[in-house]
Formats: structure tokens, C-alpha cells, sequence
């Protein structure tokens, strides 16, 4: 089966500093895979990137997002299209109330899809019912867009976002640092809960211990803006036992 | 395109885009020769059948201004305006009222439809017999979409002012069975002189400033609001002016007395036709509440402001004051200032009752060359009095915005408090904010707060919205209504729905 997300020999700089030097990854319809590496490897690059964001440079390789060519889409096409990104420093948004927010972003990516728009009513039955799922209490709907969150409960917004907009490739970057036991087993769940054969997704971290509850179906380790092993969940297992370091030093 | 250039242009898209008020409206009118003078005086007074105390003070009011100087000490700038090129009198030929719509001008309806009046009301505005009858309860502000009518929404009473004159005045029974005078000022000038002439200038007086010396001398219409003791008004008051006469001036006066007890919201919403000459409107608002008597007035400006190198915009010079004549009285002015090529407000409140309120609450968007200098002034006199200044300010393009404030506690002013926030959103790197605090405190309990902060939408937030699916001009639009909440929901709701859509903004918000 094609994949939904194929990247090849990606390259991109900020301000042009270099930072991603020739990505290969293909990602699966249905699959999860987990990108590790120490800070400075080029993830959160890696993230922005396919999102979208205009101030990282392309200078060189491809991404295809299924039949599309990912990097001439517009950020709001990809969401469009299904692509979501948990914010590693999820945005405040002053005096927008979240539920708003949150009825805006489903209803244009309902729109963009030809699907009808929500109403309120439906729109607030469904966000309740997420937060629930979630574990959440329905009061994070009534505030300010991440306005006063905490670390945690930031985290756990993206991950309301995403439950309520379906996202059929879901990026998320280190959405589990900074999270206790019982929030990261929250965000586990809403990613497990989105488990399904068209829907794929990357995760971004720097610990073993996400990966206990999202188990990947593929690790990957980056090093200096490239991926340079792959391998089964085992390979964050070994991570965690040996550090960096030495697989960094195999692959010089 | 790099993000911040595409931001300029979505604001300049959002703000800019072809003035959709822009036409013009041709409509027989009866017009006073060009030029400003003791005699052009004397027509409007004559022409308006007013009695003699009035045309004395015109007069005076005339002469003080010939010996006053145009301010200069706001940030604004413009050419030299000729007040002897300009019209002082334009007013549509007299008509007996009209038995349907059919009889109507067409002309006159057809501007109705563009400013979006249901079609019920636009034949109460045009005087039609009979049509205020029909239309109580009924679809009065038009902005429902589509869904069932709150029985609980208050009703708008609308008194339309279309070049000077008041066309029609509605829902007059019904304020009438409550005692709530509404009416036209020069209505009012006919039929209650003793009311006007005691209060007239009694807040704002003829030689208060040059551009209210120039309103006094030259007033042609306005709005008439008399509320008696004990009376809540049972509708909220909503008046359209509209500037349609080209190189007319216009010069609105309006007058709002609430008595003991009484209170009153009213509702002033502008649009202007596109024209190349810049048009001066120089208004006076007055307002007077007694002992417990609450006063809530809310504007939504969005007069023509100029074309995208700044040509041809209105000139809004207006004076605008409250007097909190009474023990805890309040007076509340809320603002959405989106148009003008040049804003000079500030209404003030003067808090001379004990324990009486003031309060301002202000949204000023400018954007390509548009000019704004406007804040609020409020004079603590009594004791324990109050008062509240939340202003945003939003600049875009090459604009420049100023807040200009006044906070002065008065000797006797014990125990009175003041809470200032000034914040501005900046939008582009071209484009100026400016505060401009005046304090002066004679009294050591007096406690005076302020606060001001100056930000920009940041690429953080617009990558945010995006990658959430919203487009980039409702990105920025979501986050300039945020930024301008606290000030939008003191606005009642029917001129929220305009004050949000005038800010490019869909808040759908029905929950929060």
C-alpha cells in the first residue's frame, strides 16, 4: 500500500542556517511511527515543515501527502486536507473563547471537505462528549484559547483539538513532555482512540515512556537533520538503555 | 510571499476593501447657498421655524467661534478646510406622509436596502401610516439569522436621520404611552422648548471648543431623547445617520436627559456614500443623568474613511459628554470607530453626583492613511465616583491611532477611584499607536490606575489558527475580536452582530 506521508531527501534551513539535510521517511496509511533524537536533530523542523510554517525554507527533496505534493500547499489546505499538529508550545490566543475557537477550525475543515457545517448546539454536544472522552473538565471549552493554561493542560488541549477535527495524519511534538503519568495516559488515549486503518501518524518525543502506551509500529532515530536508524518499538527500548551517543557515533 | 507582507495584505483586504456603503443617494434636495455668515444663520433658524432664544443663540455662539482658532494639538493632520465652501442647509423637500411603500421616493428605499434595514421597518422610517403598528415585534433589527425571534430581545426604535433632517421617526406610541420623548431635535425644538432650552449647551456649551461653537451656530438635526423620572425605556434607541448630500457638512446635535431613576440605552450606528471631497461632520452629543439615572450610549463609526493613499475620507470632529448630574448616576459610552479618514472624540463624563459612574469602552481601527485621535475625559467632582477606560486600539497599513485620555480627581473628589487600560494591537510595521495619558489628582484619597500595553498579531498565532484550518483573514479577524472582547460585549448585541462583522470577524461565539 502507498503511504499516506513519503518524504524523500528533505532539506530545509531557518534563517539560513541548515537544519534538515535529506529526510527519508514513508509513512503507511494505519501506521504510527515514532521519530527520537537528541535536542537540535531537527524534529521540531521536521514538524514545522510539514505543517507548513512559512519561516522554515525549503531548499531541497520532497514530500508527497498522498497523491499530493505536500510543500505547495498552503498550511490552512494541509489542516485541510487532514494534516494536524500538536503544538509543542501550543499558541495563546488573547480573549478568543476556545469553544469558538475551536467550532471555527472544525467548521472551515468541514467546509474545505464539502461537509456541512456544525451549529453551536452540535458543535457544543460534540466537544463535550470529547472532553469527556478525554477526561477533561467541559470549563477548558468556556476560556481563553490556552490563556492561562498550565504546561498539562495546554497538552491536553491539542489533544481536544484533534480529537474534535479527525485528522487523518496527526503530527505531535513532544506533546508528552512536561506531562505526569496520568495526563500522558490521557493523550495516549486520544491518540489510541483515533487508531484506525486511514489514519497515520508521527510522534515526536524524546522518552521511552509514550511509546509504552502509544505503541509505534515504526522508531526512528534523527541525528543532525537526517534519520539515520529505523527499526521496530524495540529501538526506543534500546534508546533508553544506551542513550544516543553510541548510535550517533555507528552512524558518523 | 513572506507571512508579515501577507498579513499586510489580508488587513488591507479585510479593512480596505471597496467601500461597501459607497453610493450615493440622488434625492431632490432643498440647499442653503455656500458659505458660513450671520445670514446662512438666520436661513437654517428660519427654515426650521425656530423660535427667536434659539436663533440669539446661534448667533452667539457664532460670534465666539469667528474668534476662535482650530485646535492643533492632536496627532492629526489635514489640509486646511474652507469653511465658507460648504453648504450649511440641505433638506429633502417637504412630502406629505406616504399611505404605502409605493408612495414612497424609491430612492429613499433603495438606500434603505443597501444599509440593510428589513424591509418592515424601512416603512416606518419612510413615515408610512399605519406601518409602526405592524412592525412591533416583528423582524425590528434584521440581524437574526434566520433562527426563532428571543420574545425577550428589546426592541429598536429607530429615528433615521438622513441628510439633516429626520426623515421618520418609529415606534413613537409606544415610547409615548411610556412618557419617553423621541424625536428629532428640531421636533423636539417645536414641541417641548422648554425642555430643550433649559438643557441645550447646558453640557457642552456653544463656546466650549471651536468645532462645538461651529455645531451650535450652524446645527441643522439630531436626536431628542427625554426620559422621565422612574422610566426604563422599553426599547433600546437607534438612530442612522447618514452623510448624503455632496459638500454638506453635517452637524448632528443630540440631547439625552434621563431623570431620577430613568434609564435609556441608545444606539448610534453611521455609514457614508463614496464621494472625493473630504466631508467635516462636527456633532455634539449631550448627556445629562440625575440621581440614579443610567445613560448607555454605543456607537458603531464607519463613515467613508478616504481610499487607499488617504483621499477623500470624512472628517469626524465631535464632541461628545455626559454630566452625571445626579447621585449614583452612570453614564456608559461604548464606541466601535472604524471609519473616518480623521476621528477627533473623546466622550467624557463629568462626575459631579456622588457616587456616580463613568465609563468608556473603545475599539478605534485604523488602516491605510487614516488618522485617529480620540480617548475620553473624566472629571471626578463628587465623592466615591467611578469610572472605568478600557480602549484598543488596532493600526494597520500606514496609519496612525493616538489615545488621548483625561482623569482628573477634583479637590472634593474623596474616595473616587479610576481604572485606565490602554492596549494596542499593531498590524504591519508601518503603522503607529500612541498613548497619551493626562492625570491629574487634587485629592489624596482619589486612586487613579493605568494600564497600557502594545502588542502585534505574532507569525506564532497566524501559523496557529492556520494549521487549525482557519483561512489567514479569519485568523487575523479572530484574533483582532479577541482582542477587542472586553469592549465589543459591552455593546448591545444587535450592534455587536455589526461591530463584528465591521471587524472582519465571525464570531460564532453562541457559547462562553
Amino acid at each position: 500500500m502507498s503511504a499516506v506521508l513519503n518524504i524523500e531527501g528533505l532539506a530545509a534551513a531557518i534563517a539560513g542556517k541548515p537544519i534538515l539535510r535529506g529526510v527519508d521517511l514513508a509513512v503507511p496509511p494505519g501506521e504510527i511511527h515514532a521519530i527520537m533524537g537528541p535536542n537540535g536533530s531537527g524534529k521540531s523542523t521536521l514538524s514545522y515543515v510539514l505543517a507548513g510554517r512559512e519561516d522554515y525554507e525549503v531548499t531541497g527533496g520532497r514530500a508527497q501527502y498522498g497523491e499530493r505534493d505536500l510543500l505547495a500547499m498552503e498550511p490552512e489546505e494541509r489542516a485541510a486536507a487532514g494534516l494536524f499538529l500538536a503544538f509543542q508550545a501550543p499558541i495563546e490566543l488573547p480573549g478568543v473563547n476556545n469553544a469558538n475557537f475551536l467550532r471555527t477550525a472544525v467548521n472551515a475543515t468541514r467546509r474545505a471537505r464539502g461537509e456541512a457545517e456544525l451549529d453551536a448546539v452540535a458543535f457544543l454536544k460534540a466537544a463535550r462528549a470529547a472532553c469527556k472522552r478525554l477526561s477533561m473538565p467541559d470549563d477548558m471549552l468556556k476560556r481563553e484559547v490556552n490563556v492561562g493554561f498550565s504546561g498539562g493542560e495546554k497538552k491536553r488541549n491539542e489533544v481536544l483539538q484533534m480529537a474534535l477535527l479527525q485528522p487523518r495524519f496527526a503530527i505531535l511534538d513532544e506533546t508528552d513532555s512536561g506531562l505526569d503519568i496520568d495526563a500522558l495516559r490521557i493523550v495516549a488515549e486520544g491518540v489510541n482512540a483515533l487508531r484506525a486503518p486511514d489514519f497515520s501518524a508521527l510522534i515526536i518525543t524524546h522518552h521511552q515512556r509514550l511509546l509504552d502506551y502509544i505503541v509505534p509500529d515504526h522508531v526512528h532515530v534523527m541525528s543532525a537533520g537526517r534519520i539515520i536508524r529505523s527499526g521496530g518499538p524495540e529501538l526506543a527500548r534500546q534508546l533508553e538503555a544506551q542513550g544516543y551517543a553510541q548510535l550517533i557515533a555507528e552512524a558518523a | 510571499m513572506p507571512a508579515v507582507a501577507e498579513t499586510l495584505n489580508t488587513v488591507e483586504t479585510l479593512t480596505s476593501s471597496v467601500y461597501k456603503w459607497g453610493f450615493e443617494t440622488d434625492i431632490e434636495m432643498d440647499l442653503a447657498p455656500k458659505g458660513l455668515n450671520e445670514d446662512t444663520i438666520r436661513l437654517i433658524s428660519q427654515r426650521k421655524g425656530e423660535p427667536s432664544w434659539l436663533l440669539d443663540w446661534r448667533l452667539k455662539a457664532f460670534a465666539t467661534w469667528q474668534g476662535m482658532a482650530e485646535p492643533r494639538w492632536a496627532k492629526v493632520g489635514y489640509p486646511e478646510i474652507d469653511y465658507q465652501d460648504a453648504h450649511y442647509y440641505a433638506a429633502p423637500k417637504p412630502k406629505a406622509g406616504p399611505r404605502s411603500l409605493d408612495e414612497v421616493d424609491p430612492e429613499l428605499l433603495a438606500t434603505y436596502e443597501k444599509l440593510g434595514i428589513p424591509l418592515k421597518e424601512r416603512a416606518i422610517l419612510a413615515g408610512v401610516q399605519g406601518a409602526d403598528t405592524e412592525v412591533r415585534g416583528g423582524e425590528a433589527s434584521g440581524l437574526d439569522d434566520g433562527g426563532e425571534r428571543d420574545p425577550n430581545r428589546p426592541q429598536i426604535a429607530v429615528d433615521a436621520v438622513f441628510d439633516s433632517v429626520s426623515v421618520a421617526t418609529t415606534f413613537r406610541k409606544t415610547l409615548m404611552e411610556a412618557g419617553v420623548i423621541f424625536c428629532s431635535i428640531s421636533e423636539a425644538v417645536r414641541e417641548h422648548p422648554e425642555l430643550v432650552q433649559r438643557y441645550l449647551g447646558s453640557v457642552v456649551p456653544a463656546g466650549d471648543n471651536f468645532f462645538a461653537a461651529l455645531n451650535s451656530a450652524v446645527f441643522t438635526d439630531g436626536s431628542f431623547v427625554f426620559i422621565p423620572r422612574g422610566v426604563r425605556c422599553p426599547m433600546e434607541l437607534s438612530t442612522y445617520f447618514r452623510i448624503n448630500a455632496r459638500n454638506t457638512g453635517q452637524f448632528e446635535r443630540t440631547l439625552i436627559i434621563a431623570e431620577e431613576g430613568a434609564s435609556v440605552s441608545y444606539l448610534e450606528g453611521c455609514t457614508a456614500p463614496m464621494r472625493d471631497e473630504n466631508q467635516l461632520h462636527a456633532a455634539v452629543v449631550e448627556l445629562v443623568a440625575f440621581d440614579d439615572a443610567s445613560i448607555k450610549y454605543s456607537t458603531v463609526q464607519n463613515w467613508y474613511p478616504g481610499d487607499s493613499q488617504g483621499r477623500g475620507g470624512i472628517y469626524n470632529f465631535v464632541t461628545k459628554r455626559g454630566a452625571c448630574r445626579g447621585a449614583r448616576s452612570r453614564i456608559s459610552w461604548t464606541q466601535v470607530e472604524t471609519g473616518s479618514a480623521i476621528t477627533w472624540k473623546y466622550p467624557s463624563c463629568i462626575l459631579q453626583g456622588d457616587d456616580s459612574v463613568g465609563e468608556f469602552y473603545s475599539v478605534a481601527v485604523t488602516n491605510n492613511h487614516q488618522q485617529a485621535d480620540t480617548g475620553t475625559k473624566m472629571l471626578h467632582i463628587g465623592r466615591n465616583t467611578r469610572s472605568t477606560i478600557v480602549a484598543k486600539t488596532i493600526s494597520a497599513g500606514q496609519s496612525d491611532s493616538t489615545y488621548r485620555g483625561l482623569v482628573r480627581m477634583m479637590p472634593k473628589a474623596s474616595g473616587a477611584r479610576n481604572h485606565t487600560q490602554c492596549d494596542s494591537l499593531l498590524i504591519g510595521d508601518r503603522c503607529g499607536a500612541h498613548t497619551v495619558p493626562y492625570i491629574e489628582s487634587r485629592n489624596m484619597t482619589a486612586r487613579v490606575e493605568h494600564e497600557a500595553t502594545t502588542s502585534k498579531i505574532s507569525e506564532d498565532q497566524l501559523f496557529y489558527c492556520r494549521q487549525r484550518g482557519l483561512s489567514e483573514e479569519d485568523a487575523v479577524g479572530l484574533i483582532v475580536n479577541g482582542f477587542c472582547r472586553e469592549v465589543l460585549k459591552e455593546l448591545p448585541m444587535e450592534f455587536a452582530v455589526e461591530a463584528q462583522k465591521l471587524l472582519a470577524v465571525s464570531l460564532e461565539g453562541s457559547v462562553g
